[in-house]
C-alpha cells in the first residue's frame, strides 16, 4: 500500500496515453474533475475514448481534438441545454459514438466493476440505440421465460477521473454532495482512478457520520490531486455552485470564429492558479450560489 | 380569474397523473412540473415527488427563487434510486421530446442529415429508452406542428413506442405505457385501434381540422371528443402559488388567454 498517493495534476494526467479509454465522473454540469480535464487539455494526448454522463468537459475534449470515440447518454450543461462544442463534433461526424440510455450506461460501468462481460437490460429495446449500434447484442434468458434482453457490454475504463470534496493521502475520499451520482461505479470500472479533491489531509480522522460520505474504497484510488475549486465551472455542492458567467463565456466560444482558441488562450494555456485568478479566485468561487432547481 | 393557455395546459398535464397511485411523478420542464405539482396538491396526494434534485418532498416545491420557503423533505431519491424506480416501473414521467411519431416513439438525440452526420445534435437519448420501455410516460409539446409530430418515424428513435416492427420475438413491449400528449392545441392519447393516436379534447377555439393539419400523421377523434376544461379558480390560485415568478408564461409564445378567438 502506498502511504502517500498524492500526485500533481501533471503527474496524474501523464499516465494517460494515446488511445486510452477515459471515464469522467460527475453528471452534466455537476462535480466534473475540471482541473484534471484542463491538465489533459494541456497535453498532446489524442485518440481517446471518453466515457461520461457528459457536461462541458466533453465539449472541451472534443474541441481540442482529443476524442476519437464518445460513449455517452447526453451532453448538456442543464441551464444551457445544448453543449456547443459537443454539437459541432457530433454534427461534423468527427467522432465515433456509442450513444446509450443513461441506465444502460450505469449497467455498463457496473458490469466492468464486477468483471462481467455484460449485464442484461430492457433499456434500449425497440430504439435506434440498438438499431444503430452494431456493437450492441441481445441475449435470451436461459430460463423458461426465454425473454430477450440487450446484453449491455462492460464499459471497462483504463483511467477514471473524479472530483471529491475531501481526501487523504491514502486515497480515502468523501463525497459530500447530496447526490453521489455514479462516481463509485467509475472508480470500480477503471484500472486506474485519479481523484482531485477540494481538501487534502494526511490521514482522515472521521466521525462515524462523516465516514458515511466515503463511497468507494481507497484501494480503488491510484492518485490524489489537491485541486481546490477543481470542479469549476461546474457545480460542486456543498462547496460551491456552478459559475454561470463562465459557462456562458464558454458557450459563446462555440459561436465565435476562433472562439475555442481564444478560450484556450485565456483559460487553458495558463497555470491552474492563473485560471482561478481569472475567475475571481477561490474567494469568489466559494460564493457561487448552488443552483435552485 | 382569466386563465392563460399555459395554465390550461398545466391543468391538462395534471390530469395525466390521475389514478396512478404511489408512483414517482416526474414532470420535466415548467408545465409538466407544475402539472405534477397541481396533481399532488389536488386529486393525487399519494404521488411521490422530488425537489427536482435529490430529496423526496411531501409538498411540491415552488419554481424559481424560493425566498424563505422551507422544503418539506420526506425522503431521499438520488439519480441512482430514480433508475431503480424506472426499472421497477414505479414512475410516470412527462417530458418534452423534440419529435414524436404515430407510434409514440420519441426523439431527443439528433434531427436531420444522417445518424453519423446529423444536421442538428440535441442532447442525446438521455433516459428515454429506459423510461419508455419500463413505465408510464406522457409528453408535453408546446409547439404542436408537423416538425414535432412527424410523418413516418422520428429521426432517431430514443424512446420506444407501439411499433412491433422494432421488436424481435422474445422482446417484451408490454411494459410500454404511453398515456397522453398535452400540446398547445389539444390533448391526445394512444387509445385508438393498435394504439393509434386520438384527439381526446380540443383547447377552446381549436378545431380538429386545425390539429390534423399541424400533425404529420393521421389522427382519430375520441368518441367523447370535447373541449379541454378551463382551469377552476381553485386550480389557478394553486398554480399561481407554485409559480410565483410566472415562469409558466415563457412556455408558449405570448401565452394567450386559454379561450382564444376562433
Amino acid at each position: 500500500m502506498s502511504l502517500n498517493k498524492e500526485l500533481t495534476a501533471t503527474q496524474a494526467v501523464a499516465q494517460i496515453r494515446d488511445g486510452m479509454t477515459i471515464g469522467v465522473g460527475g453528471w452534466g454540469p455537476r462535480r466534473k474533475p475540471m482541473a484534471l480535464v484542463r491538465e489533459l487539455l494541456r497535453t498532446d494526448v489524442k485518440d481517446l475514448t471518453v466515457v461520461a454522463y457528459g457536461g462541458p468537459e466533453v465539449g472541451m475534449l472534443c474541441a481540442a481534438g482529443k476524442v476519437r470515440k464518445l460513449v455517452y447518454g447526453f451532453v448538456t450543461m442543464d441551464a444551457i441545454p445544448l453543449e456547443p462544442h459537443f454539437r459541432k463534433a457530433r454534427e461534423s461526424g468527427a467522432i465515433e459514438i456509442l450513444e446509450l440510455d443513461e441506465g444502460m450506461f450505469e449497467w455498463g460501468l457496473r458490469a466492468a466493476g464486477m468483471r462481467m462481460s455484460f449485464l442484461p437490460t430492457r433499456c434500449g429495446l425497440g430504439t435506434d440505440v440498438l438499431a444503430r449500434n452494431p456493437e450492441l447484442k441481445t441475449v435470451a434468458s436461459p430460463y423458461a421465460d426465454g425473454e430477450v434482453y440487450i446484453a449491455m457490454p462492460a464499459l471497462k475504463l483504463d483511467v477514471a477521473l473524479l472530483h471529491v470534496n475531501e481526501a487523504d493521502r491514502l486515497g480515502n475520499t468523501l463525497i459530500k454532495a447530496r447526490d453521489p451520482l455514479f462516481d463509485d461505479l467509475f472508480a470500480r470500472a477503471a484500472d486506474r482512478c485519479f481523484v482531485s479533491t477540494e481538501k487534502l489531509v494526511d490521514r482522515f480522522r472521521l466521525s462515524a457520520d462523516e465516514a458515511r460520505f466515503n463511497l468507494f474504497e481507497r484501494s480503488l484510488v491510484h492518485g490524489v490531486v489537491h485541486a481546490p475549486c477543481g470542479a469549476h465551472p461546474t457545480y460542486n455542492g456543498p462547496d460551491y455552485g456552478w459559475d454561470m458567467e463562465h459557462l456562458k463565456r464558454y458557450n459563446a466560444s462555440g459561436a465565435e470564429e476562433g472562439g475555442w482558441q481564444k478560450y484556450v488562450e485565456e483559460f487553458v494555456a495558463v497555470t491552474e492558479s492563473e485560471y482561478l485568478a481569472k475567475n475571481g479566485g477561490a474567494e469568489r468561487i466559494a460564493k457561487l450560489k448552488t443552483p435552485v432547481f | 380569474m382569466t386563465a392563460t393557455l399555459a395554465e390550461l395546459m398545466i391543468v391538462a398535464a395534471s390530469e395525466c397523473w390521475r389514478g396512478d397511485g404511489e408512483v414517482l411523478a416526474s414532470g420535466i420542464g415548467i408545465v409538466p412540473r407544475l402539472g405534477a405539482s397541481l396533481a399532488k396538491l389536488t386529486h393525487a396526494p399519494e404521488l411521490l415527488m422530488t425537489d427536482s434534485e435529490t430529496m423526496l418532498v411531501s409538498e411540491p416545491i415552488p419554481l424559481g427563487p424560493r425566498g424563505d420557503y422551507v422544503p418539506r423533505y420526506e425522503g431521499y431519491l438520488s439519480f441512482n434510486r430514480v433508475f431503480e424506480c424506472v426499472w421497477g416501473g414505479k414512475r410516470h414521467a412527462m417530458i418534452g421530446p423534440t419529435q414524436v411519431d404515430r407510434f409514440g416513439q420519441s426523439n431527443l438525440s439528433v434531427v436531420g442529415g444522417t445518424y453519423q452526420k446529423p444536421k442538428s445534435a440535441i442532447l442525446g437519448v438521455r433516459g428515454l429508452p429506459g423510461n419508455q420501455i419500463n413505465h408510464a410516460n406522457s409528453f408535453f409539446i408546446p409547439n404542436h406542428g408537423p416538425r414535432v409530430f412527424v410523418a413516418g418515424e422520428v429521426d432517431m428513435v430514443s424512446g420506444p413506442g407501439y411499433n412491433p416492427a422494432r421488436f424481435a420475438p422474445g422482446m417484451r413491449m408490454d411494459f410500454i405505457d404511453l398515456r397522453r400528449i398535452v400540446t398547445d392545441l389539444c390533448v391526445m392519447d394512444f387509445g385508438g385501434p393498435e394504439h393509434a393516436v386520438r384527439v381526446r379534447s380540443l383547447h377552446p377555439g381549436v378545431t380538429f381540422e386545425q390539429v390534423q393539419a399541424a400533425t404529420g400523421f393521421p389522427l382519430l377523434q375520441a368518441p367523447n371528443l370535447g373541449e379541454t376544461p378551463l382551469p377552476t379558480d381553485e386550480q389557478l390560485s394553486i398554480i399561481r402559488g407554485l409559480d410565483p415568478h410566472g415562469l409558466r408564461a415563457s412556455t408558449v409564445k405570448n401565452d394567450p388567454p386559454a379561450r382564444r378567438a376562433s
